[in-house]
């Protein structure tokens, strides 16, 4: 080839090279080759969606080639839509799960394996997660997600119901037979309507109370229900005795009011129920606070925790688990879901939950951290509603009295021993 | 004699309202027929298990109470909105001042959604100090725990969905009424009649076409109750309330057993369709055309 051929040659492939940089570095050329994946959430609703916006905007600046496209749905009709996409083969690239169903998807094929997205990604440190709760989100050894938030029940108490009655109040030594003990002063003087102490009589206290009484819910191979050994008795009398004794209203004595408006209204001394209840207990006009749930033979409090995890049918994997690990653990995102209240980010860094640690009520936000170190983790199986509802419809009859303990739990055991049979 | 030009603009103006009949009718229907014969969870593809699901289902004390829970609904119902509904058109069967305004008062429940009917009638029912215990309790009895109560709660579903209702029962059975010929009526009276016995000889054998047509109405929509329950008592307690629509709702997005729950609806649409054959049968004995 003659050197002036060459030239020319060299020109065009240098002008081609000089037009393909200038129109990749286009902004409206860059944009339109951003990638964009969605993510369906139901924690965000209905407080926190302008949270979740600032922390996709966040999330977009630092990763100007990913565009999250928020979906949303609340609570109650989230897992229906879900299930409904998954089978329309519309499956969002990345949402919310909670540990109570997890499995459920996981096991189903339906989760992206994270692990091999996250061996890629150099910026990633698994310890940058609270262990517990990185941990529940894996299965036979594959990470399919990772966790976003975590939350604990404790127990509130009235402040003022307890000074009216000159009973001491709770504090983290506290076990079953010292809040017997205070519920049984409390009642005797409380008035007509005002009650000592509330915990409902139904799976999600049983099977912590379960484990508070020294029990197993399932075999540790998940293959047989065991909840009906002497601990479940023993937790389910407990729990069963303080509506007897008049502690806890039963259904009629509550009527319509449900059991935050209980609280609300200055009607329960002791109240059994989750941390996500402070902000709307900032007005009342009495003063409260809380302390661990007192426990029976052991102590032993809830753990709940969401994850955000990847569709295995996404196109986009890497860009799904960048949002995944962002929307969960970057500090950016995490100093948003703090100042917003959104429930615990469930990371490891304490120096970032100090905010958290510093709001007031309740006082003794310390109670918080003191219960998740002796986290139970809800029993769950491939149809968990199924294992719910029909353990809840044994519950419900022995509170009634319709049948003995001993029988409520063996029937539930037995309902359980079926369903697990089908996993 | 209908020419091919004249079918193809008939079938465009058919369209509108066969395209989603079709869509939302006819095509669910056939899957739900085709998905009971399967096991579908549906996050996974479905597997065919033949009749596994409809012998499973003969068996399952949930569905079989929930069946003998909606008999018990209609049996409360049925007579109980017919009563109430009849009595209202009856009463309302001329012109006065104030008529058109209490017609419409009665209609009202009928376009008030289900959420709001059951707050209210929550309250009404409220075993703590609701209007009706706080009234039984002025004369010294003791309320039931209606709602919260495994006797009473039935009953508690059934008196709001018989006071929702009335309205629409009310409305047909007017327009039934007012659909008679006055000159039979007349004709009775200057034969001397009572009212009793215009009422019981001219008017409510006349008015049976309408009646067949609320009967037919309310018995496939009642076998198909669901709202109420779902709002009011979720079933309970201890299952007093559930349903079979309910069951149908739990199976297929609660418990992912969509093929299952297709099954039961599946044995409700043939029950609904029995049940309606029978009627149809049995109209040419009580229901006068003229």
């Amino acid at each position: 080839m003659k050197s002036s051929t060459r030239k020319i040659w060299a020109a065009t492939v240098a002008g081609i090279l000089v037009a393909g940089i200038g129109i990749a570095s286009n902004p409206a050329v860059a944009a339109a080759r951003k990638t964009t994946i969605n993510f369906f959430t139901f924690t965000a609703v209905p407080d926190h969606m302008k949270d979740l916006q600032a922390m996709v905007a966040a999330f977009e600046k630092k990763n100007p080639t990913i565009h999250v496209n928020i979906q949303s749905a609340s609570y109650a009709e989230y897992f229906t839509k879900l299930k409904t996409r998954v089978a329309g083969n519309q499956t969002p690239d990345t949402f919310e799960l909670n540990y109570e169903n997890f499995v459920t998807y996981a096991s189903a094929g339906t989760l992206l394996n994270l692990n091999t997205a996250s061996a890629r990604d150099h910026s990633f440190k698994k310890t940058a997660y609270y262990g517990k709760a990185y941990d529940v989100f894996a299965q036979g050894g594959k990470q399919y997600g990772v966790p976003s938030s975590f939350s604990t029940v404790v127990l509130f108490y009235n402040k003022d119901l307890f000074k009216a009655a000159g009973v001491a109040t709770p504090n983290s030594s506290w076990d079953w037979s010292d809040e017997a003990a205070a519920a049984a002063q409390l009642k005797a003087k409380l008035p007509e309507g005002t009650y000592a102490d509330f915990q409902p009589t139904q799976f999600w206290e049983f099977y912590k109370v379960l484990g508070q009484a020294g029990g197993q819910f399932l075999s540790a191979d998940k293959k047989s229900a065991t909840f009906n050994k002497q601990p479940g008795i023993n937790a389910l009398n407990w729990l069963i005795g303080k509506t007897t004794a008049g502690y806890t209203p039963t259904k009629a004595q509550m009527g319509t009011l449900g059991d935050d408006a209980m609280f609300k209204a200055g009607k329960l001394a002791m109240y059994h129920s989750g941390i996500w209840l402070f902000d709307s207990f900032k007005a009342v006009p009495f003063g409260w606070d809380i302390a661990v749930e007192p426990g029976g033979v052991t102590p032993g409090n809830h753990f709940f925790a969401n994850a955000v995890v990847a569709s295995a049918k996404t196109k986009y994997p890497y860009a799904a688990w960048k949002w995944a690990q962002f929307m969960t653990s970057d500090p950016a995102a995490v100093k948003i879901r703090l100042a917003a209240a959104w429930e615990i980010p469930a990371v490891s860094d304490k120096k970032a939950l100090s905010g958290y640690l510093s709001k007031t009520p309740p006082a003794n936000r310390a109670a918080v951290f003191e219960a998740l170190k002796n986290p139970i983790v809800p029993p769950v199986i491939r149809q968990q509603n199924e294992m719910q509802d029909s353990v809840n419809s044994w519950l419900e009859k022995a509170l009634s009295g319709s049948v003995s303990v001993t029988e409520a739990l063996n029937s539930a055991a037995k309902d359980v021993n079926a369903i697990l049979a089908k996993e | 004699m209908i020419r091919p030009k004249q079918g193809r603009t008939a079938l465009l103006f058919i369209a509108p309202s066969f395209i989603p009949l079709l869509m939302f009718f006819v095509i669910p229907m056939i899957s739900a027929g085709v998905i009971s014969f399967t096991e579908w969870d549906l996050l996974t593809p479905p597997r065919w298990v033949g009749l596994a699901n409809f012998q499973e289902l003969i068996h399952d004390q949930d569905f079989l109470l929930s069946l003998r829970n909606t008999l018990l609904f209609i049996l409360g119902y049925l007579p109980l909105v017919l009563i109430l509904g009849l009595s209202a058109a009856l009463a309302l069967d001329r012109k006065f001042r104030g008529s058109n305004a209490l017609r419409a008062a009665y209609f009202l429940p009928v376009i008030t959604s289900w959420v709001i009917v059951a707050l209210l009638w929550k309250w009404i029912l409220n075993p703590n100090g609701g209007l009706v215990n706080s009234l039984l309790a002025q004369i010294g009895i003791q309320g039931p725990g209606w709602w919260t109560s495994k006797s009473w709660s039935m009953a508690s579903v059934i008196i709001p969905s018989a006071w929702k209702d009335m309205g629409y029962v009310m409305l047909l059975l007017l327009a039934g009424l007012q659909s008679i010929p006055p000159e039979y009526k007349e004709a009775a009276a200057i034969d001397g009649a009572s009212k009793r016995q215009i009422l019981l000889k001219i008017t409510l054998p006349l008015l049976t076409p309408a009646l067949f047509f609320v009967l037919v109405i309310s018995l496939i929509n009642n076998f198909q109750v669901f709202d109420q329950i779902w709002v009011m008592t979720q079933g309970g307690p201890e299952g007093s309330t559930s349903v079979v629509v309910q069951q149908i709702v739990k199976n297929s997005f609660d418990y992912g057993h969509m093929g299952y729950a297709s099954a039961m609806s599946m044995v409700l649409f043939v029950i609904i369709m029995l049940i309606t054959g029978i009627q149809l049968r049995l109209q040419k004995r009580w229901v006068n055309y003229e």
